[in-house]
C-alpha cells in the first residue's frame, strides 16, 4: 500500500527579550542555577504576574509578518498541572483566544514547488524551569532560571507531507523569527525546538490517521530523523495489524527512535481557565499599524527584489536571503562593490560561504567584511586583477593582511594591461617556443593556449588574460 | 487610651501627650491580658513592634509623620511580611516566613503604622467563622461560646476587643463585612482593583480585595487612604487617584437616595437583625436620606455561583503549595507522587481539600461549561443587577448577615448553613463593588451588622454614610463586657 504522511508543526520560539514574560527577572541564558529567579518565578504565595509589553508586540510582529490576524483581544488562561519545575502547579498560557491566529507561510521546496503552510495559532506564554536529574545521587534538582521566559508557541495545520516539507518549514519559521529580531534562533540554547505531530494514512484517502506527538525536538537534523523514524514505525505497526496510539513520543538522537512518553489516557487535564491576575490583551488598530511600520523587509520580498534589483536567479536570491545575516551581508557587499550584484552572489555564496562553512563560522563573524570583499569585486571589476588572483587576494584578506588594495600593492599583483608590456612578454615566448609556432602555423590552432599559458606564467598569471589572447592571435598571424 | 479615635491618637502623639512607644506597650498589654480567651493573634511581634514604634517616634519628632506614624495595628496573616511567619492559617504554611513584604505592609510601613502581630483566620481565607484555622477558632468579643465570623475573624475580634485600634483584613464573598458585624466593628471592602494583592496570598483572585477593620468609619478612612492605591506589581489594580476618604466624612446626607433590596428582607433574615435595620434606616431618613424599594433580581443565584468561582480559582492558586520549595513537607517522600500526595493531605484542613476538589471539578473537561462559564454567565447578571440600581439609588442597604454570631461548632458539619452566612455578601464580590458593615443595634448581647453597599470606588461616600450615622449613634463605641 502507499502511504502519505500527515505531519502538523508546534514549534516554539523563546522571544528575545532581556526580561521574563511575567517578572522582571533576566533572561540570559547560562547562569548558576536559580540566580535568575524571582519571588514571582519562584511561585511564591501572594505574587502576582505583570505582563512583559515587549512580548506583545513581538507576537503582533510575527502575525503581521505570517498573513496572521492579530486579536484584538487575546486572553492569558492557567494550564493546571503539577511538576516539580512548574513552580505555580500551573503554566500561564493563552488557550481559547490567542494573540495570533489563521495565517500561513510559503515554503519553497527543492524541486521548485511552492507550498502553502497554514499557521492555526501562535500564542503567548512562560517557560518552566529544569529539572537536572544527573549530579544529585538519586535526587533531582531544579533550576528555575528558565521559568517564566516568554516563548511564543507557533501551531502549523497538519499541511506537511513529507520530514523534507517540515524541516523547510521550520527553517523558514527560524529565518522569520531572526528576520524579525524576536527569536535568536538558538537551538543549542534551547531558543528555538518543536513538536512534532505525524500521522500517516493511506494515499488517497481524506480521515487523518491516529498521531503521535513527538516532543522536543531541537534541530533540524534532528526533525527530519525523528519524523522519518516515526513515519517507517507507524507503518510498520499498521502493515503488521496493529494500530497506532496516540501518545506522547520522545526523540532519543543516540539511539535515533522515538520512545513512547505517555498515552492519551495518561495524558493530564489541564483544567484551563482564564487567569484572573491577567486582564485580558486588548489592541488597537493604531498600536497594529505602528508595529506594522516596524517590520522589516521580509525574505519573501527580498528574494523578489533581489531577483528584481539584481538579475539574480530565484535560487541565488533564496539563498541569499535565507537569513537576514547574510542578505545584509550581501547587500552590504554590493553597495561597496558599487554594483555587480551577480559577481557579488557568487563569491558571497562560493567562497565566503565556502570558508565559512570549513571554519564553523557565521556570516557575522566573517573576518572579511562586506566593505573588504566589494573593494576586492571592485578591483576585479576594474581590470586591476583577474578573478583568479582575486582567490589570492581574498585568502590574504581572509588571514588580516589587510585591504585589496593593500595586499594588490604589497604583493604586485596588479594585472598587467599595459599592450606593450605584454607584447614584450610574448615575444619572448614566441622566441622561445619556435617549434610550437611551426606547429601552430601548420593549424594546430589548440596550441593557442599553450601559448597562453606560458604567458600567464611569465607574469605570475597577473597578464590580463583577454589582453594575451588578443594579442597573440595578431602576433602569431605575423 | 485604648478607646481614642486615629484622629485623637495622631494628635496625642504629636502633641506629646504620649509616645508611640507607650501606645505600642498600651496595646501590646492589652493582646497580653485577653488575647488567651480570644486567640486573635497566631505571631506576635512585639519586640520588632517596640523598635519599629522607636522610630515612630522619631519620624514625629522629625516632624515628616503622617496621620498613622506611630499607630499599632494588627495585620491579617494573610498578607507577606518579610522575615515574619505568614500562615495564612494554615499547617501548610506553618514554615513559611515571608522573604518580602505585601504592597499593603509596606504601603503601611511606609506611613509609620506599627505591626503589633499576625492575626488569626480561617485557613487560606476558606471559612465563614474561623473554625478552619490550623491555630484553632478566634472567639467572639462578646460571647465567647460564638464565633467571630471569618475569614478575618482575629482581625474583627481583636479589633472589638480593642487589642489594637486598627487591623487589615481580607473580603472574598464576606470575610471583612461578615466578621466585622459578628464583633461590632466597623470593616469595609473596597472595590476590586483599589488596593493591591500583591503579597496577599490569593484565595480567588478575581474576588480578593483587602480592607480595614476599625472601630469607626472614621478611623477606616484613616487607614483605607494608606492602604489603597495603584500598584503596577497587580494587574488587577485600578490606576485611578485614592479620595481624601477622612475629608469626605462630614458631607451632608440630605437628598442621598437608599436603595432596599426587598431579597435582603425576605425569609431566613433573624427578625431581631431585620427590626436593627429598620431602626438604622430611619435614624437615615432623619439625617435626610431618601429610602426607595428596589429589586436585585439575581441575588439567589450568587451563592451558588460563587461556590463555583471561587473554589475554582482556589484549586489553581493552592496548587503552589506543593511540599517542593517551601511550607509543609511530608516525612520520608517515597517518590515525587508520595510527596504531592501526602504534603498536601496532611498540609491542608478538610474545608480548604473540599473547596480545591469542588474547584476541580468545576475547571474539568466536559464540566467546564456547565459550572464555570455559566457562573461566569451569573455574575454578569449580577453585576448588571447592581448597576441598574444605581441608576435609581446611591447607596444600597440592608443586613451585612441573616442572623447574629452563632455558636462554636454549630455549623462546622454543615457546609451549606455555613455558606448560607455569606448570602447578603457575596453578590458585592462578585460584582466588584465596594461594601461596608457597621454595627447597628444589638440582638441578645449580640451585635447585629448594617451592610452599605455603593457604586464603583464610592468608598468615600459609604464612609461619608457610616460616619454621619455613627454621629447620631454609639453602637460602633461599645465595648464587649469583660474588656475594659
Amino acid at each position: 500500500m502507499e502511504w502519505e504522511v500527515v505531519i502538523g508543526l508546534e514549534i516554539h520560539a523563546q522571544l528575545a527579550t532581556r526580561s521574563k514574560i511575567f517578572s522582571a527577572a533576566s533572561t540570559a541564558y547560562g547562569a548558576e542555577p536559580n540566580t535568575q529567579a524571582c519571588a514571582v518565578d519562584l511561585g511564591l504565595p501572594g505574587v502576582l504576574p505583570v505582563l512583559n509589553g515587549r512580548v506583545v508586540r513581538m507576537a503582533a510582529k510575527f502575525g503581521l509578518a505570517t498573513h496572521s490576524s492579530v486579536a484584538r483581544r487575546s486572553v492569558f488562561a492557567r494550564k493546571n498541572y503539577f511538576y516539580p519545575d512548574l513552580p505555580k502547579g500551573y503554566q500561564i498560557s493563552q488557550f481559547e483566544l490567542p494573540i495570533v491566529h489563521d495565517g500561513y507561510l510559503d515554503i519553497d521546496m527543492p524541486d521548485g514547488e511552492t507550498r502553502r503552510i497554514g499557521i492555526t495559532r501562535a500564542h503567548l506564554e512562560e517557560d518552566a524551569g529544569k529539572s537536572l536529574h544527573e549530579d544529585f545521587q538519586g535526587e533531582t534538582g531544579i533550576d528555575l532560571n528558565r521559568a517564566g521566559t516568554p516563548l511564543l508557541e507557533i501551531v502549523s495545520e497538519p499541511d506537511m507531507r513529507s520530514a523534507a516539507e517540515a524541516v523547510a518549514y521550520m527553517k523558514k519559521i527560524h529565518a522569520l523569527v531572526r528576520y524579525l529580531e524576536i527569536c535568536d534562533g538558538n537551538m543549542q540554547e534551547g531558543s528555538f525546538r518543536c513538536d512534532a505531530n505525524v500521522s500517516v494514512r493511506p494515499k488517497g484517502q481524506e480521515a487523518f490517521g491516529t498521531r503521535a506527538e513527538i516532543k522536543n525536538i531541537n534541530s533540524f537534523r534532528f526533525v527530519e530523523r525523528a519524523i522519518n523514524y516515526e513515519v517507517e514505525r507507524q507503518i510498520e505497526v499498521i502493515e503488521g495489524g496493529g494500530e497506532v496510539v496516540q501518545e506522547t513520543r520522545l526523540y532519543d538522537a543516540d539511539r535515533d527512535e522515538t520512545r513512547s512518553m505517555r498515552s492519551k489516557e495518561e495524558a493530564n487535564d489541564y483544567r484551563y481557565f482564564p487567569d484572573p491576575d491577567l486582564l485580558p490583551v486588548e489592541l488597537d488598530q493604531a498600536f497594529i499599524d505602528e508595529v506594522e511600520k516596524e517590520l522589516p523587509e521580509l525574505p519573501d520580498a527580498k528574494r523578489e527584489r533581489f531577483m528584481q534589483d539584481f538579475g539574480l536567479s530565484r535560487s541565488d536570491a533564496t539563498a541569499l536571503t535565507g537569513s537576514r545575516e547574510l542578505a545584509d551581508y550581501f547587500e552590504q557587499t554590493v553597495a561597496a562593490a558599487g554594483g555587480e550584484g551577480k559577481l557579488c552572489a557568487n563569491w558571497v555564496m562560493g567562497e565566503v560561504a565556502g570558508v565559512l562553512n570549513k571554519e564553523g563560522r557565521e556570516i557575522s563573524a566573517s573576518p572579511v567584511s562586506p566593505e573588504l570583499l566589494g573593494g576586492m569585486l571592485q578591483r576585479i571589476n576594474d581590470g586591476t586583477i583577474s578573478g583568479k588572483i582575486a582567490k589570492q587576494v581574498f585568502e590574504a584578506m581572509w588571514n588580516g593582511e589587510g585591504s585589496a588594495d593593500d595586499i594588490i600593492e604589497k604583493k604586485g599583483l596588479r594585472q598587467i594591461t599595459d599592450s606593450g608590456a605584454i607584447e614584450k612578454i610574448i615575444r619572448e615566448v614566441l622566441d622561445a617556443s619556435p617549434k610550437q609556432i611551426e606547429q601552430y602555423r601548420a593549424g594546430q590552432e589548440k596550441l593557442l593556449g599553450f601559448f597562453v599559458g606560458q604567458v600567464m606564467k611569465a607574469t605570475q598569471g597577473k597578464a590580463n588574460p583577454g589582453e594575451v589572447n588578443k594579442l597573440l592571435k595578431k602576433m602569431l598571424a605575423d | 487610651m485604648f478607646q481614642k479615635s486615629i484622629p485623637e491618637l495622631a494628635r496625642g502623639l504629636r502633641e506629646g501627650e504620649f509616645s508611640s512607644e507607650e501606645l505600642t506597650r498600651g496595646f501590646l498589654d492589652r493582646i497580653g491580658r485577653f488575647d488567651e480567651k480570644l486567640n486573635c493573634v497566631i505571631t506576635l511581634t512585639d519586640s520588632a513592634a517596640l523598635e519599629a514604634a522607636r522610630v515612630a517616634d522619631a519620624r514625629l519628632k522629625n516632624g515628616d509623620a503622617t496621620l498613622l506614624t506611630g499607630i499599632p495595628f494588627l495585620h491579617k496573616d494573610i498578607f507577606c511580611t518579610d522575615g515574619v511567619r505568614t500562615s495564612c492559617g494554615s499547617r501548610m504554611l506553618d514554615n513559611f516566613a515571608a522573604p518580602y513584604d505585601a504592597t499593603v505592609t509596606v504601603r503601611l510601613q511606609d506611613a509609620g503604622a506599627v505591626m503589633l502581630g499576625k492575626t488569626n483566620m480561617d485557613e487560606f481565607a476558606m471559612g465563614s467563622s474561623n473554625e478552619t484555622s490550623f491555630y484553632g477558632p478566634v472567639k467572639n468579643p462578646w460571647d465567647l461560646q460564638c464565633v467571630p465570623g471569618g475569614s478575618s475573624g482575629g482581625s474583627a475580634a481583636a479589633v472589638a476587643a480593642r487589642l489594637a485600634p486598627l487591623a487589615t483584613g481580607t473580603d472574598t464573598g464576606g470575610s471583612i463585612r461578615q466578621p466585622a458585624a459578628l464583633c461590632g466593628v466597623t470593616g469595609i471592602k473596597p472595590t476590586y482593583g483599589r488596593v493591591s494583592r500583591y503579597g496577599m496570598i490569593a484565595f480567588a483572585s478575581s474576588l480578593d480585595q483587602a480592607g480595614p477593620f476599625a472601630a469607626s468609619a472614621q478611623d477606616a478612612a484613616c487607614m483605607l487612604e494608606v492602604m489603597a492605591g495603584f500598584d503596577p506589581r497587580d494587574s488587577t489594580s485600578i490606576d485611578q487617584p485614592v479620595d481624601a476618604y477622612a475629608g469626605m466624612l462630614d458631607a451632608d446626607l440630605s437628598g442621598l437616595t437608599i436603595g432596599l433590596p426587598k431579597e435582603y428582607f425576605g425569609a431566613g433574615l433573624d427578625a431581631g437583625v431585620g427590626a436593627a435595620v429598620q431602626a438604622a434606616i430611619e435614624a437615615y431618613k432623619k439625617l435626610g436620606a431618601q429610602v426607595k424599594e428596589i429589586s436585585l433580581p439575581n441575588t439567589s443565584l450568587a451563592v451558588p455561583a460563587y461556590y463555583v468561582v471561587a473554589p475554582a480559582e482556589c484549586s489553581s492558586n493552592l496548587s503552589r503549595m506543593d511540599g517542593v520549595r517551601f511550607g509543609y513537607r511530608c516525612e520520608e517522600p517515597k517518590d515525587l507522587e508520595d510527596l504531592y500526595v501526602r504534603s498536601r493531605g496532611e498540609g491542608f484542613g478538610d474545608e480548604v481539600k473540599r473547596r480545591i476538589l469542588v474547584g476541580t471539578y468545576a475547571l474539568s473537561a466536559g464540566y467546564y461549561d456547565a459550572y464555570y462559564l455559566k457562573a461566569q454567565q451569573v455574575r454578569r447578571l449580577i453585576r448588571d443587577d447592581f448597576v441598574q440600581a444605581f441608576r435609581e439609588v446611591d447607596i444600597i442597604m440592608g443586613p451585612t448577615t441573616p442572623g447574629p454570631a452563632f455558636r462554636l461548632g454549630e455549623r462546622c458539619d454543615d457546609p451549606v448553613t455555613m455558606y448560607l452566612s455569606d448570602i447578603y455578601t457575596i453578590a458585592v464580590n462578585l460584582a466588584g463593588l465596594p461594601g461596608m458593615s457597621i454595627p447597628a443595634g444589638m440582638v441578645d448581647g449580640l451585635p447585629v451588622g448594617l451592610q452599605l453597599i455603593g457604586d464603583y470606588f464610592a468608598e468615600g461616600r459609604l464612609l461619608n454614610a457610616a460616619h454621619r450615622y455613627q454621629q447620631v449613634t454609639d453602637w460602633h463605641t461599645r465595648l464587649p463586657p469583660g474588656f475594659e
